[in-house]
């Protein structure tokens, strides 16, 4: 580099150092780099130095013009920063002052739990069947191996309705008409799940309410036994409750199976869950569903969706269910 | 059925073994046998180390004003015969003389206290009298004092052994119908033995007979033997009228049943262990001892026990006397007139078993249940009646002096023993999921009375015992084995179907719906399906709801045939709990009479935007629609049921009816007690849920440039924008490709009852460019349809 250049290079420099903004920087870039910069025209200048000079004479140009944009490129890149970040500063939000805005929607306690127990029990397997709330008693309760004027059907509290027959129309006590329905509607093998809404004719209180919803489950096969029961007791167990929770049965009564049994959950911290009831199904039930019980046997089992869902999330009194209050609705 | 550990060792000869001393893992025996504990209650106290003392002497402490030093004679239990052991005592209300409970060295008090020799202030202090509360005697005992004992006992002996205390356990059963058994001790007894494999024995008692024989004294003849399954009876002479003794009153405290004078006690007493129950007659009052038993007759009536005067129907059974006089509800009740009484000398007992579901009837249409309607209802045991009638006996003669005349009358009535029951082994291991062998099988019925021969080498003849009516089929001996062997013993297994599980699309369907209300900012409510008949009335909807026949309130009294007041009673709770704008949604069926067996329930969603208009109402149809992806909607403005007159339309869905969409009426609002607006939607799930299972049909893409135009018109406010747009779209196929609702302007300018619309409308061809005269004929075409088909004019 020639003195000259160094004196072009250094004034170049010394522009860049001095300048304060970016759109500075651009005006720097066409005096020192620009057409009528002194290093341009210094370029041009070359074809008047003697041949053997000029190879020189352009290298020594081109690494001052090389110096001064690495400066400048240099000087840009650090100048646009500074002026972004104050930029930025500039804008500076306060984001906890921004309002929650608009409310979102909850699905009812209930509902969370019925979709969640059709998606376990579609894994394993279970289909989804459904049936009318109003029944005729054949379905809710001779079908169901509980004939009129069976004591026991005293126990069911039932709401009767004014519509068909006189004195033999209901509303469902439970889910297992739906069974019937089922094996009426389709051969074997059978494997549902009947979740849905029944009545019983109770005064509301912290553990009871006219209307709540069951699941129920049905299996009619070749060769079903009491280990398959408590076997898929056990399957559901696990998928539902998690991991370390367990299943038992113990012998229990009810008309429309025999063997009968109650099924218990077990925390892992040891304690027990009465949770509901099952059995092999009766051969009555069977042959109300239009099924030879000397080819198919089956299970079946049922428990209450609300209890679950109160249980999941610790609510201690079962009206809370259908009070509609959206501060309720929202927590889940 | 309350049930006491020492009563059900009675009938086990050879103790129930180490059981017996856990009483939790009792319990959970006897809950694994079905028979469920509730509870396990311990009773009395065991007083271990607590014995009589006497005060010798009493002197003032040297050091210490509340304490006093007492020198007791332990009679040799705790220190020599007649010699004082010194105990530091802090009561002073006992005197020389009186017998003390004495707590000695080594005693673990009720408390958990444990008594040492101890120094107090410098005296030795060689145990702890007692007061009651130490005793743990219940609260009527002074709790300040030390419990002065009665003057007679025995220096020295154990207090349990002075006051004739006993421990016991109380397992409170819950006892299933199908085991009329098991609201027994004999019952429970058996069972648990069975479980437990000890012996079980209950020998019939053995009676010192006095003559006349009881067939000389009294008859007894059945009318009708549907009513009475078999009737047994004795007579007894002598009766010496007072209380029972202790243990029996304890025993019957701890099973829940108050004690009243000795007959009655032995009368429950025998009820509770036997499980039949029983009833006695004056056999003064009952002319030449002759009991008649049959159906009553319309408009009979006798007075119960109770004293309440009771109407009998035909459906109802008694016992009459000789003069065919109701002097007993069969089952249920005896009568008033033949009741014993403190001059009773003479006895007529009776110990029947009737039919089920006529004691079943009769105490519900009576509203009258007893201990033994209870239990004839679920089934007593015919073959049970001598051995009840011997206890009675037995125990009457113990207790209350009697004499027993010899023999007792028996009357056969409907009773006929179970037909055997075939037991096949493989059916049994089949539905148990076990491999037990035959011998396996018949030992667990033969250890619960179920006795059996072998027929053939695959299967049992089962004799069902007298005491099992709910057993009559192969299942039920087959659920015997199964709770004798264990349930835990089939394991596990989980069956694998051969279908794969799934949801229908109608349960697929219902849960976008619901995604989509709730992604809208929509709760889901739940309310109750029951209505009042005025809530109808107050929602401007019909009343022919189906009612309820046997309703509990009659806030609850019908079924609801809309969603529309159960959501509108939400939004008022919600209002008057300071939440005013609730928006909620409901999906749930509705009940429709029809004139088939069973009500249509149609499953509808419905969302309430409560302080909202019909605009907002509508932007939610629209949106549920968009994200359902949901062409083909309709509406159509007019008067909807409970809606207000001109901000409702019905939606209808590819030309079916689909809901409405609108305004609730203020009035129907305000009889509500709704403040402000509150806008509704309501949609039928079923064409939903249909349509959703059928995914929309791919349209390619057109790679050609599309192009925009804007038509405006000006048009009666009563013309429907949507029925303009339709028009628009259909006039403009196939280029037009959407046709949007952009502007909508009032102003004097345009007249009364006008307004303008303006439409922007997007066209495009699937095959080529648009050419200039593509677009200005088809812009013609969808003037020339509105033009012409509504009262239209073009805006310029």
């Amino acid at each position: 580099m020639t003195s000259a250049h160094e004196s072009m290079v250094s004034a170049a420099i010394a522009a860049i150092g001095a300048a304060a903004s970016t759109v500075e920087l651009k005006a720097i870039h066409a005096a020192h780099l620009g057409k009528q910069a002194p290093l341009t025209k210094a370029k041009s200048e070359l074809g008047n130095l003697a041949p053997e000079d000029r190879k020189a004479a352009g290298q020594a140009l081109n690494t001052a013009r090389k110096t001064v944009e690495a400066a400048l490129a240099e000087a840009e890149q650090s100048m646009a920063r500074a002026e972004l970040d104050a930029q930025l500063a500039t804008e500076t939000m306060d984001l906890t002052e921004i309002p929650s805005g608009t409310s979102v929607g909850h699905a009812h306690i209930v509902a969370q739990a019925w979709e969640e127990l059709e998606d376990v029990f579609v894994g394993m397997g279970f289909r989804v069947a459904e049936g009318p709330e109003v029944e005729t008693d054949w379905y809710n309760f001779d079908a169901l191996n509980l004939p009129p004027e069976h004591p026991a059907r005293d126990g069911f509290d039932t709401i009767y309705v004014n519509h068909g027959e006189p004195g033999q129309t209901v509303l469902r006590t439970h889910t297992s008409p739906v069974q019937i329905r089922t094996m009426l509607d389709q051969k074997p093998p059978i494997y549902i799940v009947a979740p849905g809404r029944v009545f019983r004719r109770d005064t509301a209180d912290a553990t009871h309410m006219p209307v709540f919803h069951q699941i129920e489950g049905l299996v009619v096969d070749k060769g079903i036994g009491l280990a398959h029961l408590a076997g898929t007791i056990e399957a559901f167990t696990t998928a539902y409750f998690g991991e370390g929770f367990s299943s038992r049965l113990r012998p229990n009564h009810f008309p429309f199976t025999e063997p009968s049994a109650e099924f218990d959950i077990q925390r892992p911290d040891g304690s027990w869950l009465e949770l509901g009831g099952c059995g092999v199904v009766h051969p009555h039930v069977l042959r109300s569903g239009g099924i030879d019980p000397e080819e198919y046997s089956g299970f079946a089992f049922g428990f209450g969706i609300d209890r679950l869902a109160l249980l999941k999330f610790g609510v201690d009194d079962l009206r809370e269910l259908f009070t509609n209050d959206v501060r309720f609705l929202s927590q889940f | 059925m309350k049930i006491l550990l020492s009563w059900l060792t009675e009938f086990a000869p050879d103790g129930l073994g180490p059981i017996a001393q856990d009483p939790a893992a009792l319990g959970d025996v006897l809950t694994n046998l079905g028979l469920v504990v509730e509870s396990i209650e311990h009773t009395g106290n065991s007083w271990d180390g607590i014995v009589v003392a006497k005060v010798l002497d009493l002197q003032k402490h040297p050091e210490a004003d509340r304490i006093q030093l007492v020198q007791v004679d332990t009679g040799g239990a705790a220190s020599p015969a007649g010699e004082g052991l010194q105990i530091c005592c802090g009561a002073f209300n006992m005197s020389v003389g009186d017998l003390v409970p004495l707590a000695t060295i080594g005693t673990t008090m009720g408390n958990g206290m444990e008594i040492a020799q101890r120094k107090m202030r410098g005296q030795t202090s060689n145990g702890m009298l007692c007061s009651a509360a130490e005793l743990e005697m219940g609260d009527d005992a002074d709790a300040d004092g030390i419990f002065i004992l009665d003057a007679g006992l025995t220096i020295g002996t154990p207090l349990a052994d002075a006051l004739g205390a006993e421990t016991d356990v109380v397992f409170d059963l819950d006892v299933e119908g199908n085991r009329p058994d098991a609201l027994s001790v004999i019952g429970v007894a058996r069972d648990l033995c069975a479980k437990l494999g000890v012996a079980f024995s209950a020998p019939v008692a053995e009676l010192d007979e006095s003559q006349p024989g009881a067939n000389d004294l009294a008859s007894v003849e059945i009318l009708d033997n549907e009513l009475c399954q078999r009737f047994g009876a004795r007579v007894l002479h002598n009766i010496t009228p007072g209380s029972s003794p202790q243990w029996m009153a304890q025993r019957l405290i701890a099973a829940g049943q108050r004690p009243i004078s000795n007959i009655v006690d032995i009368s429950n007493y025998v009820m509770l262990e036997l499980g039949q129950p029983n009833h006695t007659y004056d056999l003064d009052k009952v002319p030449d001892g002759k009991l008649r038993v049959r159906m009553a007759r319309d408009g009979e009536s006798l007075v119960t026990l109770d004293g309440q005067t009771r109407n009998v129907t035909s459906a109802d059974g008694l016992i009459c006397d000789g003069t065919d006089t109701p002097i007993g509800l069969a089952g249920v009740m005896g009568g008033e007139s033949t009741e014993i009484s403190d001059s009773t000398t003479s006895v007529l007992l009776e110990a029947a078993v009737w039919d089920r579901m006529t004691i079943a009837k009769t105490s519900r249409h009576l509203n009258l249940r007893s201990e033994a309607s209870t239990r004839f209802e679920r089934g007593a045991d015919p073959l049970g009646i001598e051995r009840a009638l011997a206890r009675f006996c037995q125990l009457a003669v113990e207790i209350c002096g009697a004499t027993v005349a010899e023999g007792e009358i028996i009357v056969a009535g409907g009773w006929e023993p179970t037909a055997p029951v075939r037991l096949r082994r493989e059916k049994c291991n089949l539905l148990l999921t076990t491999n037990l062998t035959l011998d396996e099988m018949a030992n667990y019925l033969d250890r619960i009375g179920f006795a059996s021969d072998p027929d053939g080498d695959a299967a049992l003849i089962v004799q069902v015992p007298s005491w099992r009516p709910d057993s009559s089929i192969e299942e039920d001996l087959i659920e015997e084995i199964g709770r004798h062997h264990g349930y835990e013993k089939s394991g596990k297994l989980v069956p694998v179907p051969e279908q794969p599980g799934s949801l229908t699309p109608a349960q697929k369907g219902r849960r976008l719906i619901r995604r989509a209300f709730l992604g809208a900012g929509y709760s889901e409510a739940m309310p109750m399906p029951f209505l009042a008949p005025e809530d109808l009335r107050n929602a401007g909807l019909s009343e022919d709801g189906i009612s309820l026949a046997n309703p509990l309130v009659h806030e609850e009294s019908i079924l609801r045939t809309s969603l529309m007041p159960g959501l509108l009673k939400a939004v008022a709770y919600n209002q008057s709990h300071r939440s005013a704008d609730v928006r909620l949604f409901e999906l749930g069926r509705v009940y429709l009479a029809n004139d088939s067996d069973l009500p249509d329930e149609p499953e509808q969603v419905a969302a309430v935007l409560a302080g909202a208009s019909a605009v907002e109402a509508t932007a939610l149809l629209h949106e549920i629609a968009a994200v359902l992806s949901l062409p083909g909607m309709r509406l159509i403005n007019g008067p909807r049921p409970g809606m207000h007159p001109g901000r409702s339309a019905e939606i209808q869905f590819w030309g079916k009816h689909l809901g409405e969409v609108g305004e609730v009426h203020p009035a129907v609002a305000e009889a509500f007690e709704i403040e402000g607006r509150v806008g509704w939607l309501r949609l039928e799930t079923g064409p939903i849920t249909t349509a959703l299972s059928k995914p929309n049909k791919y349209k390619r893409v057109s790679r050609y440039p599309s192009s925009d135009l804007d038509l405006a018109f000006v048009v009666n406010d009563s013309t429907s924008a949507h029925e303009v747009s339709v028009a628009i779209a259909k006039a403009g196929a196939p280029l037009a490709r959407s046709v949007e609702v952009f502007d909508v302007f009032r102003g004097p300018q345009l007249g009364d009852g006008k307004r303008s619309l303006a439409f922007a409308v997007r066209l495009q061809a699937d095959d080529r460019t648009l050419s200039d005269s593509d677009v200005s004929t088809t812009r013609q075409k969808m003037i020339d349809a509105v033009t012409k088909k509504f009262e239209a004019e073009l805006r310029a």
